[in-house]
């Protein structure tokens, strides 16, 4: 083997301490990849490097020991032959006993002992030796934490692989392992302690063996680590975390019955320490180590730990209760924390070991006793002490516990407790007749003590809840016969007559909300009870339906009742989907649906009818069957109702029809939707509205409303959306078959690219003529199904459509544009191959709804100052919007027509939208000041010059926000539009530098103006992250728009979408050189906003902006300084908490950047 | 020279549940919130004692109760409970209470900070005359 001189200088370089670790590691390496390339063989490196291992330098001595070691711990994947492996071995177990040179010796130990078998093993003998050396010459505890940890590996390694060899070792081998242990405090090394430990004992299973005399020892060992705490602040012992430890330790502790009666007294008794952590720890080491200890040795300590759980328990408790409002409560609202669960768990535990034993300490049990006795002293629950609240809780708590463990305990303790309940109650036992008699005469008032039906509601929810979870698991089945069954079969009659008469009317108003609470559970656990072990007749299940029917009818001002009589019944129904017999599913559906459907159309109940559809809504949840027949309901009065509106004329009924058709947007379809497969409501739905169009049509009587309307086609957008192409076609063909059976709004012979305009026919002479009452309720209802149409669905006669769109929405109608756009969103393409749904592809819409000419100036005959500039010429939709016509009215429709149609286009990201831009930037540059630019002229160049109204500048600037922000009318994912991802993003980045350019290039302070607001509204609707990197372009017009929005209160919710970009700029870091570049105006800006009246969220917001710009250098801000802090000390006095609350933290900002003053 | 503590070892308690105030309404731009005694509770819990890390709060030397607002007729009155009888802070503290307040409350207000009856041992010469 070659290269003995580079090995050298490698080794010197290693085992020269005055080397740096980087260097030491380098030549480490190199020495590394020789024998990894066989360049050398270990045998040559040792002999190489023999007077390093055999000097009398302790250093060198220690180096090159640990070179060989390290070495081998790379080399585990190396064959090595069992000479080497025994040579090697045997060095390192020699070495053992030389401390000095330790570290090397240990890993080497390590590296060998832990390689796989496929290259080379250490043998059991050599192993056997390893330790031998080990127990004999190393004490742990005078080592560093470095070499702790490594001798504690070593240990591991050796028990875990040789057990055999290192179990022989007998007695020795225990002691050297309490000894190692002994004292330790390093986290990791006690990680690595306690698994060692619990390894040992799995090497000597024997209760008689040679470990039972070390047990003592041992658990004293570790009983000082418990329970486990850190003294170090968290952050430094990052690697092990307490939770590791503490299992580790538990797991230790658990590893042999034969602890046990070292261990159980030493929780017993960290348990009654006043330390919470010690107090949790030992519940849960309990808890572990019972089932590990086995039911004989725990019985000792049976009555101990009962009394220790006691007073745990208890002593937890001590928060005062939740008010009543919160719907999911454990039993008397006490907070219950850590301890409590713990405790719980191990209550459960214990009982399941020893029933017999547990059962009857708790049966006999002093405190449950005089909690008991106590009991008839106190009626309501506010009659109760707060300490008397306390026990009743925790016993309440310990028995639900109890009687759920198994059914064995249940039967144990309902036997115990049931019937002195019942005693106290006064309830008697039903006579052997069986028969169903109410005991009218039960007077309640002094009799219902609320301990013990609180108690009794305990118990019962424990058996209900063991027995559903001995059904979903399908575990021991619980029969009719067993104890509880009989007994609670004997009392139910009773218990459920006095339950129903302590909640009739009148009774109520009388008792507080926790005595309520728990007579509405009680009743409800009873009648949900699983029919076979609890036969209820139908004639009480009736009487219990009808005592909540009773509540939601009569004591709806009592509102948590009212909610809590509601959530029983449906409980109830949802049950009886489950357990169905049909008797009590009939008696459900005449009593409780029928009953409340009957009452909807009556206003004499005194019932309000929100709550009424409330209970409605909620009651049909429960179970399908119900809805469905609650649908039909509500349906029929809902078209009564409209009907009486539209045909009658009565208009008492148009807030009821207002609020159901509400019911039916907000609750009901959404809920369709959920279910998934009822599309047949929604079908019937729709179609039901186009069969009673005709008749409200046919009538006379003409009724303006249009918050009906509104309704009416929120309802009818939400149930087509629900539809599945297929049910879609079929409501558009009936509503098309209504509209085109309706001859003033079609035109029949409307051809591809103009329409002749009629006198007669689309009546477009005059803009401000709408069209009749009857025309625009169909016109409407038509629009909202386009809207909700999807993409595939087949609309006819698309042409005809358009042309009647685009001529109504000149007359003003939104929901025509809005159709229009929906329209043209979802049109599918000539050109991509596929079949095309309609007969009408994209590109012609398109060429339709740009080239048409609907208006003729020769019609125009009421603006009469236009003829001189359009005699004669046809005009189509751009030319409307940019004043060809001198008509605001019928400019500003065209224009928000045509911001419906582009968002249509740029949803789906069809490239016609930059016309639209065009046009609307058309708009906003065209007023008649001196001087025209040379821009404003290209981009005029066929209109005329002449001035556009403010109104209409204005719509074309607002069309930007129609264009950024998301519906909730149409062209939304709930209303099938194709939506191109990012196009938010795409369409800023193109209009923005547009805009921003011609903000420069405009002359007029007006048309300036309209184009903050137009980038305003682009900015305040485009995501954050876009705006954030323009920011050094976007912020000047940003302020800009700021002050523009503050002008009109109308605007104050875009302005506050406006300061909030601001505020994301101000926060990000790539914001900061923006703000920078413009601190003096964004201060200005903010303190004028801090006294902006109409929105308080806006004040706040400009407050809050203001606080990181007190931390911009000092220069540039503090000749603001007197500035903001005068406008600060106003907001002191605001109207509002939250803005005086951040003008105190901002004034504290901005006061400290300088002076000292109180005040500036 | 070592410093000498008024009083080394206060008794520290536990936060006080606090008063709950109804959720203000979102809805109703218009609607005017007085300051009240909560209010300016708040502005003052967190004062830190001169002698020790604890607030003000936590030593119970304020509390929601012994504080006055009359809103209508800008005017506050903090009434304040040093830890013991005898402690040379009092007039420290008053300071920061009436520094924090006239920081925190409009420049109408009016503040008058006192020291509980009987809880120090020259408050009527020295501290409520100041």
């Amino acid at each position: 083997m070659a290269v003995p001189s580079e090995l050298a200088q490698h080794i010197e370089s290693y085992v020269d301490t005055s080397r740096s670790p980087t260097q030491q590691a380098t030549s480490l390496d190199a020495v590394i990849s020789l024998v990894k390339n066989h360049l050398i063989t270990i045998e040559t490196l040792v002999r190489e490097m023999e007077i390093y291992l055999t000097t009398t330098d302790n250093v060198i001595r220690a180096r090159g020991t640990l070179l060989i070691a390290e070495l081998l711990m790379n080399l585990v994947s190396k064959p090595l032959d069992n000479v080497t492996m025994h040579s090697l071995i045997g060095f390192f177990t020699d070495r053992l006993a030389d401390w000095r040179a330790l570290r090397g010796a240990l890993v080497g130990c390590l590296a060998l002992l832990r390689r796989k078998s496929n290259n080379g093993t250490v043998t059991a003998s050599d192993a056997k030796a390893v330790a031998e050396s080990y127990l004999r010459n190393i004490q742990v505890q005078s080592l560093g934490q470095h070499d702790r940890k490594l001798c504690y590996e070593l240990l591991e390694c050796l028990i875990e692989r040789y057990p055999n060899e290192v179990a022989s070792l007998g007695e020795n081998l225990i002691y050297g392992i309490c000894e190692a242990v002994d004292g330790e405090k390093d986290p990791y090394c006690l990680l690595r302690a306690f698994h060692i430990i619990e390894a040992l004992v799995q090497l000597f299973p024997d209760p008689s063996g040679p470990l039972a005399s070390y047990c003592g020892d041992i658990s004293e060992n570790l009983g000082l680590y418990f329970p486990i705490h850190f003294t170090h602040p968290n952050g430094e012992e990052a690697d092990v975390k307490r939770d590791d430890l503490s299992r580790a330790l538990m797991l230790a502790f658990a590893s042999t019955p034969l602890f046990e009666p070292f261990t159980v007294p030493l929780f017993l008794e960290k348990l009654s320490s006043p330390l919470p952590l010690a107090k949790v720890d030992s519940l849960k080491y309990l808890s572990y180590c019972a089932p590990n200890y086995g039911a004989d040795r725990m019985a000792k300590h049976a009555g101990a730990i009962w009394i220790s759980l006691k007073n745990a328990i208890s002593t937890s408790m001590l928060e005062s209760a939740k008010s009543f409002t919160s719907q999911s409560l454990n039993g008397l609202g006490f907070e219950e924390n850590e301890i409590t669960t713990e405790a719980f768990m191990l209550l459960k535990t214990v009982l399941m070991q020893n029933s017999d034993l547990l059962s009857s300490l708790i049966m006999d049990d002093e405190d449950i006793s005089t909690t008991f006795n106590n009991m008839t002293s106190y009626g309501s629950y506010s009659d109760i002490p707060l300490q008397g609240k306390q026990r009743l809780h925790v016993v309440g708590r310990i028995l639900y516990i109890t009687t759920k463990t198994n059914i064995a305990c249940c039967n144990r303790f309902f036997e115990s407790f049931f019937p002195r309940l019942m005693d106290i109650l006064e309830i008697s036992k039903r006579n052997s007749s069986g028969g169903c008699f109410l005991d009218e005469n039960y007077s309640l008032a002094n009799k219902f003590h609320f301990g013990a039906v609180y108690l009794c509601v305990e118990l019962l929810s424990a058996y209900r809840d063991l027995i559903m979870e001995s059904r979903v698991t399908a575990t021991d089945s619980i029969h009719a016969k067993e104890a509880c069954c009989c007994m609670l079969q004997r009392f139910s009659l009773s218990l459920i007559n006095a339950f129903c008469s302590t909640l009739r009317t009148g009774c109520n108003k009388v008792s507080d909300d926790v005595d309520i609470y728990f007579r509405v559970k009680g009743l409800q656990i009873l009648a949900t009870f699983p029919e076979d072990l609890l036969p209820i007749s139908g004639s009480i299940f009736e009487n219990i339906l009808r005592t909540f029917m009773s509540i939601i009818l009569v004591d709806f001002n009592h509102i948590l009742l009212w909610k809590l009589a509601l959530r029983a019944l449906v409980h109830i129904g949802t049950f009886i989907d489950t357990c169905s017999r049909s008797e009590k599913a009939s008696s459900f559906m005449a009593i409780v649906v029928e009953k409340i459907l009957s009452l909807v159309p009556f206003d004499e109940s005194t019932l309000p009818f929100s709550l009424k559809l409330e209970a409605i809504f909620e009651i049909g949840t429960s179970r399908q069957s119900h809805m469905l027949k609650i649908i039909r309901g509500l349906e029929e009065s809902v078209f009564a109702s409209l009907s009486d509106v539209y045909v009658h004329g009565n208009l008492r009924s148009v807030d009821m029809a207002i609020q159901l058709l509400e019911c039916f947007s907000n609750k009901i379809f959404p809920w369709i939707h959920g279910t998934g497969d009822l599309e047949e409501v929604l079908l019937r739905f729709a179609i039901n509205v186009w069969n009673h169009v005709k008749s409200w049509t046919a009538s006379d009587v003409q009724v303006q409303e249009k918050g009906l309307l509104d309704a009416t086609m929120m309802a009818t957008k939400l149930a087509v959306g629900s539809c599945s192409e297929e049910s879609q076609n079929i409501i558009i063909q009936k509503a098309y078959s209504v509209l085109s059976s309706n001859t003033s709004l079609i035109v029949k012979e409307s051809t591809t690219t103009s329409i002749p305009v009629h006198p007669e026919g689309l009546q477009l002479t005059r803009q401000t003529d709408k069209f009749s009452h009857k025309d625009e309720c169909i016109l409407l209802l038509f629009a909202s199904i386009i809207i909700a149409a999807r993409p595939k669905t087949h609309i006819p006669n698309v042409r005809e459509i358009l042309h009647l769109f685009i001529a109504s929405f000149l007359k003003g109608y939104v929901s025509s544009a809005q159709a229009l756009g929906s329209m043209i969103n979802k049109l599918g393409l000539k050109s991509n191959g596929t079949e095309i749904s309609s007969d009408c592809a994209l590109e012609e819409a398109i060429y339709i709804i740009f080239n048409t000419k609907p208006w003729n100036s020769y019609n125009n005959s009421v603006s009469g100052q236009c003829e001189a500039t359009s005699n004669g010429i046809e005009i189509g939709l751009s030319d409307l919007c940019v004043g060809y016509v001198n008509n605001r009215l019928l400019q500003v429709n065209a224009i928000v027509g045509l911001a419906w149609i582009g968002k249509g286009l740029l949803l789906r990201g069809h490239e016609k939208v930059k016309d639209v831009t065009m046009i609307l930037l058309q708009c906003l540059l065209s007023d008649g000041s001196t001087g025209a630019s040379k821009l404003k002229q290209s981009l005029l160049e066929k209109t005329c010059e002449q001035d556009l109204h403010p109104s209409v500048m204005k719509s074309a600037a607002d069309a930007f926000h129609i264009l950024m922000s998301d519906s909730d009318d149409c062209l939304n994912q709930k209303f099938h539009a194709i939506i191109r991802p990012l196009y938010k993003q795409r369409f800023f980045s193109t209009v923005m530098p547009i805009l921003l350019s011609l903000v420069v290039k405009s002359d007029s302070s007006f048309s300036r103006y309209m184009l903050y607001r137009a980038s305003a509204l682009v900015i305040l609707d485009a995501p954050l992250i876009v705006v954030v990197s323009e920011a050094k372009k976007i912020t000047p017009i940003l302020l800009e728009g700021l002050s523009v929005l503050s002008e009109d209160i109308v605007d104050k919710e875009k302005l506050y979408a406006l300061l909030l970009v601001l505020s994301g700029i101000l926060t990000d870091k790539n914001g900061q050189e923006a703000i920078m570049e413009n601190a003096h105006i964004i201060i200005n800006r903010l303190t004028d906003l801090i006294s902006y009246p109409h929105k308080m969220l806006v004040r706040e917001t400009a407050i809050q902006c203001l606080v990181p710009m007190s931390k911009l250098p000092y220069t540039m801000i503090y000749p603001m300084r007197t500035q903001v802090l005068q406008a600060i000390s106003k907001a002191l006095d605001d109207p509002r908490r939250a803005v005086r609350q951040e003008a105190v933290r901002c004034r504290q900002a901005w006061a400290s950047i300088a002076s000292r003053s109180p005040h500036f | 020279m070592v410093y000498e503590f008024f009083n080394a070892n206060p008794v520290v308690y536990k936060k006080k549940e606090r008063q709950v105030r109804g959720a203000p309404s979102d809805t109703d731009e218009s609607a005017v919130e007085p300051i009240d005694h909560l209010e300016v509770f708040d502005h003052l819990r967190n004062i830190k004692d001169p002698e020790h890390h604890y607030s003000l709060e936590e030593l119970r030397v304020i509390s929601e109760d012994a504080i006055e607002v009359e809103d209508h007729c800008s005017f506050v009155r903090v009434t304040f409970t040093p830890t013991v009888n005898s402690c040379g802070m009092a007039l420290v503290i008053a300071l920061c209470l009436r520094m924090k307040l006239m920081r925190s409350l409009p420049s109408r207000y009016k503040v008058d900070i006192r020291v509980a009856p009987g809880s120090h041992s020259d408050e009527a010469i020295a501290m409520n005359n100041r």
